[in-house]
């Protein structure tokens, strides 16, 4: 486990930070002078993906909990940019009480509410169960999830459902990709600052306690399942907001947006990147993303070689990228 | 309604369970005894079909296809768990669902480039064929019949197997003490090869047995993987018995929720809404019947360890 | 690798001549986004094969202009199609776009594409929004409406004289489209209508409630593994010789009846093409692929050499200059070109005027299984959305 107290000295691990926070900063205006303006669109995809990896991460890497559905938050939060969009676009409301916006400011907490609120629920029951039962009732929620929409019709159903544009903030135009990528980055920050001290503070020391020993916790007197449940919900709200910056990113929401396929992948970003490391999800998820937009121009059969890299990561780069990137003397194993 | 048409659903429900436990039963053992989550388990189902396909075509013997797709995915299987899952028994959980992730990419690959990427012809045994009418009115494919039979002859087998014989005693010693079975001198680790071996085998007997009643194709062993998975833990992880169990209730409910929802839908809304959301419901209703057993019973119907 | 030196040629070629006319050297380039890996790749791999038929028979020309054609997999995934798209059209500044199969990944791309004033050619998937309320200017569809052959089969099973048929589709959009193309012009009455689950396997509580219904047709549209599922059941259930059975063909296509096997001989279904049908075009389409790969071309196969004969035929309008888009446009709308279905022309919405007829399926004197063409029912069939186009 990644030490994740606040120190003062400079180490390896701020160098990462800072190396990977200045290319984050420099690389729109690059792509852009190389006429590839193409890698900004790609890499606000990244920073998204980045985004619900880092949040599965809390759940998964800090809570100990395995949760199979995560893609289920993010697809939810897409679908009520999606909603409120196109009620917004067409000046009906949603079930004929909440009327629809493109306002960020308002669908973006929005997503993050609904997916939150979803991820209490579904926690509230999954939770009472632990190990190999957690991974599976979480798949079957999220599938649960993934019917649903797929049958919705009023809503485009398996077709999905397009968007006209993206949403509105006052004083800036998302619809340009370098001002989305900067608010994707914005946004992504915020979290990780948000999780950096989340996780610092009593309660991710109290969550990561659950994940060390849970019996021990309850016995300190600790209400285990609250803390577990808390984490959940902000987790879950997170992949919410990542769910509604992917709908503006792509102008288009669908249920393959929570196909269990796709909770798969945000898992295996998380390991890719490092498990328990929150930084290194978003690695995780540049990695995944770029290798398969090489490997897919490659070959067609791209998925053989990806399988292989799946498994030769989990048997032998445990500690992930970003494990890597800052050495030994950081990323001590749990 | 009438009653003979409930009946008939019923035994359709039964039919679908039975085709379920034959998936279940090798996932559950491989499960209980090295706590060895294999989302895979449905590639080796996949594999079975195709090598029973292929076997079937070239020999015309629906027999013949039968007995080379249970060696190949008993052996595709133990060479997996030889190369990458031997491993991965000490690992987390999370870490055996990524790698195991990772063989279903790798294998609906490699079938697609043997085999191509569309999907492959295989037809139902002459002597198979036909229908009977056990129920009156309603004729019903012998075949369908015939998986009915294998199934229960498996559960028989499995139940002989665990709790009649050394190999199964070593099974049921392995599933509640590992270390204890290392330490009396059994060679562990060749207990679980054959283990998996068997899970496997019981994987590609039930894929050569589904392909001629469902499309051989690349990715055929993932939706069926995820019901087989809704299956085990109904059951509860480890117990054959609840594996048998939680596949005949997914079986039953999934059957008669699609038969029947909508109809029951119908007499309280408008045809249209009634469809709609009878269907809908009736493709979730395997998973809120898990959900609602695992709120009941958080581990199960017949939890195998304590 | 391959695209970055193309990348430096490109600005090597431009700085010699100094910025003039679009570079002809380079040829047009069109983008294809289709499913190759994956469910569902052998309809891309067929539209692919079709479209480069097309594209090598004019020895790397459509229309007498060089083409170049980059081809990329969306293994079925909306965003990454709309990923891809983004590459094209900024990276690899593609002229013409097309390609893709399912019509969830087609509302995810198409909008934004020929919104940004690049051309979309679409060999197969046809949304009912693309064809009425959010049609383009520069969207074609060169296959159908998603409609057409459902409603085909509606008129045609009414031509027939059934009377109580029961109508089967799965619960999603695409389904109840189908379904709702069927009963536009099928007048008689419904024995049952169902919506069943998306990648059901087992039809069995389908097919007992279906006998039990006791309708004098079935009329069923699963795609894909679903339609296989259905079809050997069906006949295993004893079903094929009491109750007669419709669909439309993409239940069977040369790639799904191979793996049904005899189920599906003598079965009907409604098509906008046919190998036999009996056109110069057709007969090299269809003897050159099968030359080229070894096997019969499908329905997909020939809408993607459709897509390619088109964008030849405003290419060689326009002599290769697409500065002009207007011009290119106006090529495209006159589809000067000789489909391999035979009668062929574009509606005001830009989607297909054309027959629709219906096909039984036979085994050929090779021992293959494919389809004949019975029967016309439509001519001059066109869409029920394009009264919602307004361009």
């Amino acid at each position: 486990m990644a030490d994740v107290t606040r120190s003062s000295a400079f180490t390896r691990r701020h160098a990462v930070h800072l190396g990977a926070l200045v290319f984050l900063v420099l690389m729109p205006p690059v792509a852009l002078v190389l006429d590839e303006p193409f890698y900004v669109s790609l890499a606000s995809r990244i920073l998204i993906y980045g985004l619900a990896a880092a949040s599965l991460d809390l759940i998964l890497g800090f809570g100990g909990m395995v949760s199979f559905g995560h893609a289920a938050f993010f697809g939810t939060g897409g679908y009520v940019v999606g909603i409120l969009f196109v009620h917004g676009f067409e000046g009906t409301a949603f079930l004929g009480l909440i009327p629809g916006s493109d306002s960020g400011l308002i669908v973006w907490p929005a997503a993050a509410g609904v997916a939150g609120l979803l991820a209490l629920i579904i926690g509230s029951v999954s939770l009472r169960t632990g190990g190999v039962y957690f991974i599976m009732i979480t798949l079957a929620f999220a599938q649960m999830l993934y019917f649903f929409f797929v049958s919705l019709e009023a809503y485009g159903g398996d077709d999905g459902l397009s968007m006209y544009g993206r949403s509105q903030i006052p004083w800036m135009d998302l619809s340009d990709d370098t001002t989305f990528y900067y608010v994707c980055l914005a946004v992504l920050l915020l979290f990780l600052g948000f999780g950096h001290r989340a996780v610092g503070s009593r309660f991710g020391m109290v969550i990561r306690g659950v994940r060390e020993n849970e019996r021990r916790m309850t016995a300190l007197g600790f209400p285990t399942y609250r803390y577990k449940l808390a984490c959940f919900s902000i987790a879950g709200a997170a992949a919410g907001l990542a769910g509604a910056l992917i709908a503006n990113q792509t102008e288009f929401v669908s249920p393959s947006l929570m196909h269990w396929t796709r909770s798969g992948e945000i898992m295996v970003m998380v390991i890719l990147g490092g498990m328990g490391t929150l930084f290194g999800p978003v690695f995780g998820a540049a990695a995944f993303l770029l290798l398969e937009e090489v490997l897919s121009a490659w070959t067609e059969h791209w998925m053989i070689v990806l399988g292989p890299v799946l498994i030769f990561v989990v048997l032998f780069a445990r500690r992930g990228i970003y494990g890597w990137l800052i050495g030994a003397q950081d990323g001590s194993e749990s | 309604m009438n009653a003979l048409l409930v009946l008939e659903q019923i035994l359709n429900g039964l039919q679908l369970g039975v085709m379920l436990f034959l998936l279940a039963a090798g996932l559950t053992l491989v499960f209980g005894i090295m706590d060895l989550i294999n989302l895979a388990h449905g590639s080796l189902y996949m594999v079975g079909a195709f090598v029973a396909a292929t076997v079937t075509h070239w020999t015309g013997s629906f027999i013949l296809g039968l007995l080379a797709a249970l060696p190949a995915a008993a052996i595709t299987g133990m060479a997996v768990e030889w190369i990458a899952l031997r491993s991965l028994y000490e690992r987390s959980h999370l870490d055996q669902v990524l790698a195991t992730f990772g063989l279903i990419l790798f294998f609906n690959e490699l079938v697609r480039i043997v085999w191509g990427p569309r999907a492959i012809f295989m037809d139902v045994p002459q002597a198979l064929s036909g229908t009977v009418e056990i129920i009156p009115g309603a004729p019903y494919p012998m075949y369908r019949l015939a998986i009915i039979v294998v199934g229960i002859a498996v559960a028989a087998f499995l139940y002989l197997l665990i709790t009649r014989t050394r190999v199964g005693m070593l099974i049921r010693a392995g599933a509640s003490n590992r270390e204890m079975i290392g330490a009396l001198g059994v060679n562990v680790r060749l207990l679980y090869t054959l283990v998996f071996g068997l899970g496997a085998a019981l994987a590609g007997l039930a894929g050569a047995m589904a392909g001629p009643i469902f499309a051989v194709e690349v990715g055929m062993g993932e939706g069926i993987l995820i019901l087989t998975f809704v299956v085990i833990v109904i059951g509860g992880i480890g117990s054959i018995r609840g594996a048998l169990v939680g596949a005949l209730l997914v079986g039953l409910v999934d059957t008669l929720g699609r038969a029947f929802l909508p109809g029951l839908f119908r007499l309280m809304l408008d045809p249209a809404t009634a469809d709609g959301v009878g269907a809908s419901l009736a493709s979730m209703s395997i998973y809120i019947l898990m959900a609602g057993i695992l709120i009941w019973r958080p581990s199960g119907l017949f939890p195998a360890h304590g | 690798m391959c695209r970055k030196l193309r990348f430096i040629l490109t600005i090597a070629a431009a700085a010699g001549v100094g910025f003039t006319a679009p570079a002809l050297a380079d040829g047009i380039k069109v983008g294809m986004i289709t499913t190759l890996s994956g469910g569902g790749s052998s309809l891309g791999i067929d539209i692919r094969d079709g479209f480069e038929l097309a594209l090598k028979q004019g020895g790397g020309k459509l229309g007498g202009v060089p083409v170049q054609l980059i081809v990329s997999d969306d293994a079925r995934k909306p965003e990454v199609a709309k990923q891809i798209a983004d590459r094209m059209i900024k990276s690899d500044k593609v002229d013409i776009m097309t390609g893709i199969v399912w019509s969830n990944l087609a509302m995810a791309v198409v909008p934004g594409v020929t919104r940004g004033g690049t051309f979309y050619i679409s060999p197969n998937a046809g949304p009912s929004a693309l064809a009425g309320k959010m049609c383009n200017e520069n969207y074609f569809n060169v296959a159908w409406q998603n409609d057409n052959l459902h409603e085909a089969m509606g008129q045609h099973v009414s031509d027939k004289g059934f009377k109580n048929v029961y109508i089967l589709a799965p619960n999603y959009p695409a389904g109840k489209d189908a379904l709702a193309g069927f009963k536009r012009f099928y007048k008689g009455g419904l024995a049952g209508e169902v919506y069943t689950k998306l990648g059901q396997k087992d039809y069995a509580a389908e097919i007992s409630a279906l006998r039990a219904a006791n309708p004098d047709a079935v009329f069923f549209f699963l795609p894909g593994g679903m339609g296989i599922n259905f079809l050997k059941q069906y006949a295993q259930a004893g079903l094929n010789d009491e109750i007669p059975l419709f669909g439309p063909a993409f239940s069977f296509d040369e790639t799904i009846l191979g793996p049904v096997g005899d189920a599906a001989v003598g079965v009907y279904n409604s098509s906008q093409w046919n190998a036999d049908i009996e056109n110069a075009a057709n007969r090299a389409f269809v003897a050159d692929f099968i030359a080229e790969h070894g096997r019969r071309p499908s329905l997909y196969a020939s809408q993607g050499y459709d897509a390619a004969r088109l964008i030849g035929s405003a290419l060689a309008a326009v002599k290769g200059d697409m500065s002009n888009k207007s011009a290119f446009r106006l090529a495209l709308t006159k589809a000067d070109f000789e489909s391999v279905r035979g009668n062929f022309r574009f509606g005001a919405n830009h989607h297909p005027i054309q027959d629709i007829y219906i096909r039984q399926v036979y085994r050929n004197e090779q021992g293959e299984l494919t389809n004949k063409i019975v029967g016309k029912v439509f001519s001059d069939h066109q869409d029920a959305y394009a009264k919602d186009c307004i361009m």
